[in-house]
């Protein structure tokens, strides 16, 4: 039995505390945050597909001293798998990325991804030098995930497998500027 | 000569204008132009260099930075203006200031045919993505030029291209 995102979702950033900045990808992630409730410190992504682990890059490395976590999804991930290289080399201790592995591309019509494919996503963050890579199976790998995440001694790579139905979208602000702003206000930056 | 104010010092000037505007990461596919301004930011301990598999994963580290309140500028040969085109979006929809350091092949005394087909089109592509562009042809150039295009994309949160010109960086040696 795969792990429901919504609940998978929620899981992660329950309790997130005042130092936990998070990057969904483009897409059912977005919406998956965006359900688990609204905060200032989720940057949404509409766009960019590819892009979301080399923006936590950039964050976790201008905010040594909060929580970066991507998460996004599989088909967001394997656009852009040379982020794995990049952010492996660059072992920021801060930083988890997290994809929600449905084997599918879920907004365009369900087509399969690579990894329905057999293509494995955690093994390819260890190849590429995640010491620290872990596929989640089921609900107490969750829970242990979400530990990991409140004392997180990073980089980590996490390939949760969920369930390929899709929940209702639930849609968050989707002005860039504004989000970008109300981000930065967050961590007392000028807006 | 290469001591300072010389025709070869172009890359330590730009080094010395990035600091100013207190550019914090850099990212970099690595690149002969770039080479002596990558050793220098390597070398820097306030620098966080970030080695990037393709460019458009600098546009990427580019917009987390600045979320997270710093400063970063990307370098790049101008083949890899491309690899950032749609990256470039994520800039456009949020205004996120990107710096873009570009050195140019293609142009004066190319020997390789394959570079001219990008090189040929970097401004205009640019010119679509919304991009400010600024070209250095000399190296007197490239002190004001650098300063102003930081300005414009860290305090006007714009895309900046800073074009150095294949002359201002000489050719590549082919045969040893």
């Amino acid at each position: 039995m795969s792990l429901s995102r919504r609940a998978a979702m929620a899981a992660l950033v329950r309790d997130r505390g005042e130092d936990l900045l998070v990057v969904p990808g483009l897409g059912s992630t977005t919406w998956d945050l965006a359900a688990a409730g609204d905060d200032p410190r989720n940057f949404y992504l509409w766009g960019a597909m590819g892009g979301a682990a080399m923006i936590g890059l950039g964050l976790a490395l201008a905010q040594p001293k909060k929580r970066v976590a991507v998460i996004t999804g599989d088909g967001e991930m394997l656009m852009g798998l040379g982020a794995l290289a990049t952010i492996a080399a660059k072992r920021p201790r801060n930083l988890a990325l997290i994809v929600f592995d449905n084997g599918v591309y879920g907004e365009t019509g369900g087509q399969p991804s690579h990894t329905a494919h057999g293509v494995g996503l955690a093994d390819l963050a260890r190849a590429a030098g995640f010491a620290d890579s872990i596929d989640v199976l089921d609900a107490p790998g969750l829970a242990g995930l979400a530990e990991r995440l409140r004392a997180l001694s990073g980089p980590l790579f996490a390939c949760v497998r969920i369930a390929a139905d899709e929940s209702p979208r639930v849609l968050p602000l989707r002005d860039g500027v504004a989000l970008k702003r109300r981000f930065r206000a967050a961590l007392g930056l000028k807006p | 000569m290469n001591g300072a104010g010389g025709a070869t010092d172009w890359p330590e000037r730009l080094y010395t204008a990035l600091k100013r505007a207190d550019v914090r990461q850099v990212g970099y596919v690595p690149d002969a132009g770039h080479a002596r301004l990558i050793a220098r930011c390597r070398a820097d301990p306030d620098v966080n260099d970030v080695a990037l598999t393709t460019e458009e994963e600098g546009v990427a580290l580019a917009a987390g930075a600045w979320l997270g309140g710093e400063r970063a500028a990307l370098l790049m040969q101008s083949s890899g203006v491309g690899n950032c085109i749609n990256m470039l979006s994520l800039a456009r929809a949020c205004c996120f200031p990107v710096l873009m350091v570009i050195t140019m092949r293609g142009e004066w005394e190319e020997f390789n045919p394959w570079q001219v087909p990008m090189g040929s089109i970097v401004e205009p592509v640019l010119k679509l993505c919304d991009a400010e562009i600024y070209r250095a042809r000399v190296p007197e150039e490239v002190d004001g030029l650098a300063e102003h295009a930081a300005c414009r994309a860290f305090e006007h949160e714009r895309i900046v291209a800073l074009i150095l010109s294949q002359r201002l960086i000489g050719k590549k040696v082919w045969t040893k």
